[in-house]
């Protein structure tokens, strides 16, 4: 067991995924809030390590190593859908992406 | 205050002042920049949590691949400042208050808590952690580890398909 | 006194990082100075030879010019990535050093029982390196877009898009070695490479011969990964104005120049102990004679010094001359004590495969062309990636097959 308590790290966890949330509703700029969905996952990233050596087992690291090949694809997809947008619409501002808004 | 819990506290604290700067930023490259201390700051957290492997794996995929893909999609689509614009007042006086308070609730309430003690026996996080991680890989989770392979491969045919000039 | 006690790992590991920094940055500014003299003899004329003699003071005298000249700031530039790039490149280079072992881990650091020539010895030193290496892209990438010009930009994106291609082929050349070893550990990488074939008895069980395609990939991509001839497009001063450091003043630029030597270095390094043998020697261990191998070589070496003092024209060049024979006499009396001998055997054979690596660089920036950026591209998606996945298969099934059939 490490010297720190592992709820300390649940705690760093919590505080960034908030901090995450937070970034995603009030920012504009859509690469800005795709970096905060990135934040996100590594908060969970960090929780996940931190209840695998809470329970001494390997299964947590196991999930981590999915969670970055999925964030990875989901990147690489995202941005590929975000650069046509901005090339269309000439912005990157949430706001000038309203199409669908009814 | 042995040297754990110092460099416990130096790491969340750098992570927490990256996660505070990728919201403040005004350019997207510095909330880049902020998101790549959050990462490799995280890196050092997993490697105080005894996960060495997982540590070289996020720095080399996420703070080294992910990253600089955003970097350069950043420094491409090179649409500068990001507009400052008002938003609706009940966010602004209510909604960030509360997304305060939902933090620092979260946050306490997870530091008074008690993780169970080792359920089961599960295969220990002992010094080899790679050849374990490998083990449960390729026998226990065999199925997901192919299937996220599809999916990457998925990911990049998408991703050649919509970079694609129409002709 | 007692912290000393008390924290070992920590001093120990001080005491190592200053040496290995003084070390490092001496060996930086002189791999400089054997580029420009080597590059120059290749080209049959004189390298630097006026400064000091044999123009080995011109590091010194390049290091005082950096530190005087102007330092420019291009307008509209994003201050804080322009500050930060060089800082990032250099800080990166250097780190990946400190993983590196120098000598074998049973020598000890006398009061504190630590290993004396590795700073990091971690499980997973390979994967450590890779890491830091794979960082370094940020440097390249964040100077070319804060400079707020064509030329950096371009160069920039195109060197870092070079980087991030030929990572994935450096990477991939080296899980052959993984496989062979059974560890990312470089010390268990190294003594797995101990000992002499089966059959032939007088070659050493380098992972040369073996993974000789993985070596040959991993050369290759190490060349382009650190932006070396032949596949320097980005940054050569023909081509795009020196690239993504082309903004970049006095000591900036001296901070780049340094960092791209420091990831040679590190690439080199690496080269040596995944491929061959790290700080094993040739020869086997009952030959004793290896042990007076580098106290000779330096004695040798003083002597030609002192020759060459007697005949030096010019003052300063015969007082540094001097200087130099004293030292080398020194260090090879020095070496020449049995107890230091068997100490510095590690790596004195660990340098000088680093050097015949070095020199081999250098050589291929005097003799061959470049590649166009297209072509540069192609030859690592289309060519380099395939050959080193074939190599990771074939490596692979070879091992499944030996292990299925002894059970």
């Amino acid at each position: 067991m490490s010297v720190v308590p592992v709820s300390y790290y649940l705690a760093l966890s919590a505080v960034l995924f908030g901090l995450g949330v937070i970034a995603f509703v009030f920012k504009r700029n859509i690469i800005t809030i795709f970096m905060s969905i990135e934040l996100m996952l590594n908060a969970v990233n960090l929780a996940f390590v931190a209840f695998a050596r809470a329970h001494n087992q390997l299964d947590g690291l196991v999930f981590v190593f999915f969670v970055i090949v999925v964030a990875a694809a989901e990147a690489a997809v995202g941005l590929a859908i975000v650069i046509m947008i901005a090339q269309n619409r000439q912005s990157l501002s949430v706001e000038r992406m309203n199409l669908l808004k009814f | 205050m042995s040297l754990p819990v110092i460099l416990f506290f130096l790491c969340g604290a750098l992570a927490v002042a990256g996660a505070i700067l990728l919201i403040a930023a005004r350019e997207p490259i510095h909330s880049a920049l902020a998101l790549i201390l959050v990462m490799v700051a995280l890196a050092v957290l997993y490697l105080l949590l005894g996960a060495p492997f997982v540590a070289a794996v996020q720095i080399i995929v996420y703070a080294g691949a992910i990253m600089v893909l955003f970097v350069f999609v950043i420094m491409l689509l090179n649409m500068g400042v990001e507009e400052r614009t008002d938003f609706s007042q009940i966010a602004k006086y209510f909604g960030i208050p509360l997304g305060g308070v939902l933090i620092v609730w979260a946050a306490y309430w997870l530091l008074h808590s008690r993780p169970a003690a080792a359920i089961g026996t599960g295969s220990g996080m002992e010094a080899s952690s790679t050849r374990g991680l490998s083990t449960l890989l390729f026998r226990q989770y065999l199925f997901p580890f192919e299937a996220t392979s599809i999916l990457i491969l998925i990911a990049i045919l998408g991703a050649l398909v919509l970079a694609r000039k129409e002709e | 006194m007692e912290f000393i006690s008390q924290h070992p790992v920590l001093v120990a590991s001080i005491i190592k990082i200053a040496v290995l920094l003084f070390i490092v940055m001496t060996a930086l500014a002189y791999l400089t100075w054997m580029e420009r003299k080597l590059i120059a003899h290749i080209q049959s004329r004189w390298g630097p030879y006026f400064v000091g003699a044999h123009g080995l003071l011109q590091p010194l005298a390049d290091g005082i010019k950096f530190l005087f000249k102007e330092d420019v700031t291009p307008p509209g530039a994003d201050k804080f990535a322009y500050l930060l790039a060089p800082f990032l490149a250099l800080s990166l280079g250097m780190t990946a050093i400190a993983l590196i072992p120098f000598g074998p881990p049973s020598v000890l650091i006398p009061f504190l029982n630590q290993q004396a020539f590795s700073v990091a010895d971690v499980g997973i030193g390979l994967m450590m390196v890779f890491a830091i290496t794979a960082m370094g892209v940020y440097g390249v990438a964040l100077a070319g877009w804060s400079s707020n010009s064509k030329y950096p930009l371009m160069g920039g994106l195109r060197s870092s898009a070079q980087m991030i291609s030929y990572e994935v082929s450096l990477t991939m050349s080296v899980v052959g070695v993984v496989l062979v070893a059974g560890s990312l550990n470089f010390n268990e990488i190294i003594s797995n490479q101990s000992g002499y074939w089966h059959y032939v008895p007088f070659i050493p069980k380098w992972n040369f011969g073996p993974q000789i395609i993985g070596f040959l990939c991993y050369l290759t991509a190490a060349i382009a990964e650190t932006n070396r001839v032949p596949f320097d497009l980005p940054e050569a001063e023909t081509e795009l104005v020196a690239g993504f450091h082309t903004e970049y003043s006095s000591f900036k630029f001296a901070m780049f120049f340094m960092a791209e030597y420091a990831n040679m270095i590190t690439v080199s390094c690496l080269a040596t102990i995944l491929f061959f043998g790290g700080w094993l020697s040739p020869f086997p261990d009952s030959w004793k004679w290896q042990l007076f191998l580098p106290g000779a070589g330096l004695v040798l070496l003083g002597i030609y010094c002192a020759w060459d003092t007697l005949t030096e024209m010019r003052g300063i060049a015969r007082l540094q001359l001097s200087v130099v024979t004293l030292l080398c006499l020194g260090g090879g009396l020095l070496c020449l004590v049995p107890q230091v001998a068997q100490v510095i055997q590690g790596p004195f054979w660990f340098t000088t495969k680093i050097l015949v690596i070095l020199f081999f660089y250098i050589w291929l920036r005097a003799t061959l062309p470049r590649f166009r950026y297209d072509q540069l591209m192609s030859f690592g998606w289309k060519l380099l990636l395939p050959v080193s996945l074939a190599n990771l298969v074939l490596t692979a099934g070879y091992f499944a097959f030996k292990w299925t059939r002894h059970g």
